[in-house]
């Protein structure tokens, strides 16, 4: 029964995330989860700052329960579908120790970034916060992330979505190329 | 019901976030480092599937469940809005090793951690609708 645990090839992940992409058209939504966050920016009140919280948040209930659903299959996988180690090539892994980075295939996550005790470093919670701002910011600047983009749009053949991705992908090689070496 | 719908659909992508390794940052830095095929095969096996599949629901023009519209309006086209949006984005993501739908699935696997990568994302999502008019669009 280890087989269980090992992880998807692409060609099996990739049209399961198309499956997921149909299901969700055929029940009349778009498969986009960074519309969740102005959701819950909207439910927290954020209406009284901006008119762009002001919406029938209700009407985004189903994309919640979808939220709560991939936080239940988050729990399922890390405890009974998989060793939460991951392979990668292991030039990558080489290149990511000199950045002091050594827990690849040990972790899922790099327990350097995300292992409780690194909380008390402050380069860490940068790294963190900052992170997850620019994603937040850029999402809905771009009006969509990878899934509203780079899945629904390019799949539905929108210029503006493939502009998005050109621009995620600029974006991701400035990061790794210029300025991982300033901060790690 | 149809909570119970969306619920096994939200189950299914996130364990195929998890099992595809795409919620994994490792496999994030890889795609960005042009290490391995893995990340842009996921990408492009479900994009080339999505393409045929949304040709078809077009020319045969399906409805949705109930009889409405697919939702497949065409975006409004602008280049500054993707692009600059795109590239903040695309740091972010490089950054925290993260985007939203992983975002969630981590949190779901355990790693407290993520929660700080989504406070961060909340708070970009409302600077962006505080400052919105301000910015090209």
């Amino acid at each position: 029964m280890e087989w269980i645990k090992d992880p998807w090839p692409w060609y099996v992940s990739g049209p399961l995330i198309a499956l997921v992409m149909f299901v969700l058209l055929f029940v009349g939504k778009q498969f986009g989860m960074s519309s969740n966050l102005r959701t819950a920016c909207s439910i927290g009140g954020a209406g009284k700052a901006s008119d762009f919280f002001k919406f029938d948040w209700k009407k985004e209930r189903w994309n919640l329960i979808v939220v709560l659903g991939a936080i239940i299959g988050g729990f399922l996988s890390a405890n009974y579908l998989s060793d939460n180690t991951v392979e990668i090539n292991p030039e990558i892994a080489t290149k990511l120790e000199t950045y002091g980075i050594t827990s690849t295939g040990d972790a899922y996550l790099p327990t350097e970034i995300f292992g409780t005790e690194s909380l008390s470093d402050p380069k860490i919670l940068a790294i963190l916060l900052i992170g997850g701002f620019f994603v937040g910011f850029g999402a809905r600047y771009a009006g969509g992330c990878t899934s509203g983009h780079a899945i629904s749009g390019l799949s539905n053949l929108q210029l503006p979505s493939l502009i998005a991705v050109i621009g995620f992908f600029i974006g991701g090689l400035v990061m790794i190329n210029f300025i991982y070496p300033l901060i790690f | 019901m149809k909570t119970l719908v969306y619920l096994v659909i939200g189950v299914f992508f996130g364990i195929v976030m998890y099992k595809s390794e795409a919620a994994s940052w490792f496999r994030i830095y890889e795609m960005f480092e042009f290490g391995a095929f893995h990340m842009y095969g996921i990408i492009g096996s479900a994009l080339a599937i999505g393409v045929i599949g949304v040709q078809i629901i077009k020319r045969k023009k399906l409805k949705a469940l109930g009889g409405q519209e697919m939702q497949l309006k065409p975006k409004a086209m602008s280049v500054p809005r993707y692009l600059v949006g795109g590239i903040l984005f695309g740091l972010g993501w490089a950054l925290a090793g993260a985007c939203p739908g992983p975002m969630y699935v981590l949190a779901g696997a355990g790693f407290g951690s993520i929660l700080l990568v989504i406070f961060g994302a909340l708070v970009g999502t409302f600077l962006y609708g505080v400052v919105r008019h301000k910015l090209p669009h």
